[in-house]
């Protein structure tokens, strides 16, 4: 997505999420996550930000988020497809299911699409066992699957 | 205080919920509004009932009707046929739950019957946003007479009676850990929550957070009384939002009503709890890694000791157990420990909740008195193998346990059982596999998980695991020697003697453990270069069966052009052309064709 | 909450507005709500006994629906069951509701004049 995301007034709600924060033992990855919703990922420019509120070295939250799989450098797509690896699903044949999504919209797990429009994520389990095979897109869950039912799905968002 | 006829409720777990479940409560409500039923009908928003499978899933109180795979569509048929007219939908009904035509007791369906609830008790029957409710059955009160009636040492004298053991995974006795974080030396200590479910295919701590999170806020407040703690930390993965969103209520409507906060019951008690999310790290799970995460670090574990009963967050005495485990702690108060040892087996008390996954027909949360076999759990609990398949194996305690085989079925379960077969308890996980899973292929899985997952702080975690998926990867694909599986096994034992956490020392697990049982499967891909369950892609071919009737489909599906054949002749693959996607197998109407 | 009194107050108060799905004890008031009993008044008559029991505070009594008891010329038609002992009224009123509530609810005596039995003599 080419839409800046490093605008005055998410710095400003950053600013004021340190701010709030800023007192409680441990609050890095509280303002992270915050950070991470206010910005929809975690570049240096916002690390830097916190990283001088805090008074925590640059080197050190860089550590931290780039240890967590669930904060990342880069915007996500507008979808954010998850195809869940747990093993219930995995035993249900969700590997096809993932690699027929990923020649679907030309992305590797882990990575966007060409046009920036979706990420590809293979998860851990999301809990929904009993709809094994399942995917999300963004909200939506899609249980139950074959890889029939995946150029049928997608269509919905291509 | 409103009165009403019936109640409806209505799962609201995340496995449910990802099924609509909260559209259909909106469509209850606008269905009882049109029919002028909202005076006499109540919708309650539950935790997970556990039956996952048959989600969404309604119950029907007082005559108990379980509905199940219930569609937005279906509502108004229930609320103009059940609610209104007094005739209970019996095609609606979980199919386990209709026999000749008389409605059975939800508590009567098979799922339920061999079950006991203990930490799922409130599970599917309260609505866990509402603390009149909990306290309606019974809640808070092992907090007030801890409170009012107990010293501190007599609380942990009971936990360690009661010889209740940590749910979580190793199996550590609850009460020695609560003793020695109470006898640890320190201005300042803190109670925390393992709520960092992070086995694949291990929902139950979900399920109690979802469904019950009353039962941890007043867990952790005895716990904070029992060891001298004024502070409390949960720690929830990320990923569970309902969770999340539900146990904050719970925190807020305690301290609302004085159940958490300062002079709990007019004592001179202060508790205070708060919630802590994770961000996706599997190694966060292990205590040390989690303390490390609370403190606002990269999640790596410490070495131990100092234990964190000693030595914990923020360096204070620490006392950490898991969601289950503080899950137990209000009803061994309640009806003391001679209550809970009754139940289970010698060196396991109590109950234990397994999220039953995989090739089973009843997929869900269950939970059942320790001892129980494998058998009953798989067979008449979860209903057997779906499809007429035979049981292969049953894999327990996620990445970190093994795969237990069909001989071995009737082993009762407890903690030191599933060690001796070179499982393990670990969080709950239990998925079952049929002849169509390759164990070679599930060690890999798991191993591909640690490998993704290692923290990378100790090099036998960080390399040897990564070695070890190089040569799964090798016998998978057909290129693997004798000696890899030597070298597999060998790299295997010194991961696990040499690790610095729990993640690394039981890494190996489901290496070894398919390894003693499945040796022969292994040997077929080395030898043979066949994967005898016809689930290794790089091994096995696509075949086209006698039965083929020769309509064309699998010839038309076929991307390649490998399929050739006369119309009602029987067809063939070319084995040289085809590229195994498996979508001649999926369009077959005949099922014949097959992967071996 | 102060104490273990407060607590337990709002643990009963909670538990009678819960009570169905848990106390199956007592006596159940069965009200007959197929399509006939509806059509013949049953849904007042349920009302009735819910007001009523409210109003007088009565606990352990769980007032409930059920489907076509098969006898629709008598209906609106309503089952007492106490213990093993079962009393079906029949043709009931708010009015009748409220005298049963009192009489055999409260004080234990069957009232005669409702019941199948006296209507057939």
């Amino acid at each position: 997505m080419a839409t800046n995301i490093l605008t005055v007034e998410n710095f400003q709600k950053l600013a004021k999420v340190i701010e709030e924060n800023k007192g409680r033992q441990g609050a890095l990855m509280p303002i992270l996550h915050e950070g991470q919703k206010i910005f929809g990922c975690l570049p240096i420019e916002v690390q830097k930000m916190i990283s001088e509120e805090l008074e925590i070295p640059l080197s050190e939250i860089y550590g931290v988020v780039t240890f967590y799989s669930q904060f990342s450098l880069e915007p996500k797509g507008e979808y954010v497809i998850s195809v869940c690896l747990g093993t219930a699903c995995y035993v249900k044949n969700a590997q096809p299911i993932l690699d027929k999504i990923s020649e679907v919209i030309e992305a590797k797990p882990g990575g966007n699409s060409p046009d920036g429009k979706f990420t590809l994520l293979a998860t851990r389990c999301i809990g929904a066992c009993g709809l094994a095979p399942v995917i999300t897109i963004n909200e939506d869950v899609y249980g139950r699957l074959v890889v029939d039912d995946i150029p049928k799905i997608m269509e919905k968002y291509l | 205080m409103e009165l009403f006829r019936s109640h409806v409720l209505v799962c609201a777990g995340t496995g449910c919920t990802s099924s609509a479940s909260l559209k259909i409560i909106e469509e209850f409500e606008k269905q009882l509004e049109e029919n002028n039923l909202e005076k006499e009908v109540k919708i309650v928003q539950t935790g997970c009932f556990g039956l996952c499978e048959a989600g969404p899933v309604v119950i029907v109180y007082p005559e108990g009707a379980f509905y199940s795979h219930i569609k937005v569509e279906d509502v108004k048929r229930i609320t103009e046929e059940h609610l209104l007219k007094g005739r209970v939908v019996t095609d609606l009904l979980y199919k386990d739950a209709v026999i000749e035509n008389q409605v059975r007791d939800i508590d009567e369906v098979d799922f339920y019957k061999k079950q006991k609830r203990i930490a799922l008790r409130n599970c599917g029957l309260i609505n866990p946003e509402d603390i009149e409710e909990y306290i309606a059955f019974d809640g808070y009160k092992a907090l007030a007479k801890v409170l009012t009636e107990m010293k501190p040492e007599e609380v942990i004298e009971i936990i360690k009676e009661s010889k209740l053991r940590g749910r979580g995974g190793g199996g550590f006795p609850a009460g020695l850990k609560w003793e020695f974080a109470a006898k640890a030396e320190g201005d300042e200590k803190y109670v925390a929550c393992n709520a960092d479910e992070g086995d694949p295919g291990a929902f139950m701590d979900r399920s109690v957070l979802e469904g019950d999170p009353h039962v941890i806020v007043e867990a952790m407040t005895i716990a904070g009384y029992a060891i001298g703690a004024n502070k409390g930390y949960v720690y929830i993965r990320a990923e569970y939002p309902i969770a999340v969103k539900r146990l904050q209520l719970a925190i807020d409507d305690a301290k609302r009503m004085g159940l958490l906060g300062e002079k709990i019951f007019n004592t001179g008690f202060d508790f205070d709890l708060e919630i802590r999310l994770g961000a996706g790290a599997f190694v966060c799970g292990e205590e040390t890694a989690l303390i490390n995460s609370i403190e606002g670090k990269r999640g790596m574990p410490r070495p131990r000791p100092p234990f964190p009963a000693n030595k914990g967050i923020w360096n204070k005495p620490t006392l950490l157990n898991n969601v289950e485990t503080y899950a137990n702690i209000p009803q061994i108060i309640l009806n003391g420990p001679e209550w809970f040892k009754s139940i289970g087996t010698e060196t396991s008390k109590g109950t234990k909740v397994f999220a039953l996954g995989g090739k089973i027909n009843n997929t869900g949360l269950v939970e059942i008195p320790m001892g129980t076999t494998l058998r009953e759990v798989i067979y008449e609990i979860g209903g057997g193998i779906p499809g007429g398949k035979e049981f292969k194996a049953v894999q327990t305690g996620g990445p970190s346990g093994g795969c237990i085989p069909a001989e071995h079925i009737d082993t009762p379960i407890d903690y030191d059982n599933l060690i001796e077969l070179g499982s393990m308890m670990g969080s709950g996980g239990m998925i079952v596999m049929d002849e169509d899973n390759c164990m070679v292929d599930i060690a890999r899985f798991f191993l591909d998980f640690t490998v993704d997952e290692s923290c990378g702080k100790c090099p036998p975690c960080r390399i040897g695991t990564k070695r070890m998926l190089e040569i799964l990867d090798k016998i998978t694909e057909g290129n693997g020697t004798m000696e890899d599986i030597d070298n597999l096994e060998r790299l295997a034992k010194n991961i696990k003697a040499a690790s610095l956490c729990g993640l690394g020392q039981t890494a190996p697990n489901p290496v070894l453990s398919t390894l003693q049982y499945f040796r022969e499967e292994y040997e077929a891909h080395v030898l043979e270069h066949r994967c005898p369950a016809g689930a290794c892609k790089a091994l096995s071919n696509y075949y086209i069966l006698e039965t083929c009737k020769g309509c064309g489909i699998c010839m038309k599906a076929c991307p390649v052009e490998a399929i050739s054949g006369e119309r009602k002749q029987v067809h063939v693959i070319d084995l040289d052309v085809c590229i195994k996607c498996g979508e001649c197998m999926a369009k077959c109407p005949f099922d014949a064709i097959v992967r071996r | 909450m102060k104490s273990i009194a407060d607590l337990e107050k709002i643990r009963e108060a909670a538990l009678e507005r819960v009570n169905l799905r848990s106390d199956r004890q007592g006596i159940r008031i069965v009200v007959g709500m197929a399509t006939c009993g509806i059509a013949a008044g049953a849904r007042p008559v349920m009302m009735s006994f819910l007001d009523e029991i409210k109003k007088r505070g009565i606990e352990h009594v769980v007032v409930t629906q059920t489907g076509c008891i098969g006898a629709c010329q008598y209906e609106p038609i309503v089952e007492v069951y106490d213990g093993d002992e079962k009393t079906t009224y029949i043709e009931m009123t708010v009015d009748k509701a409220k005298r049963v509530v009192l009489e055999h609810i409260v004080n234990g005596n069957i009232v005669d004049g409702y019941t199948i039995g006296s209507y057939k003599k």
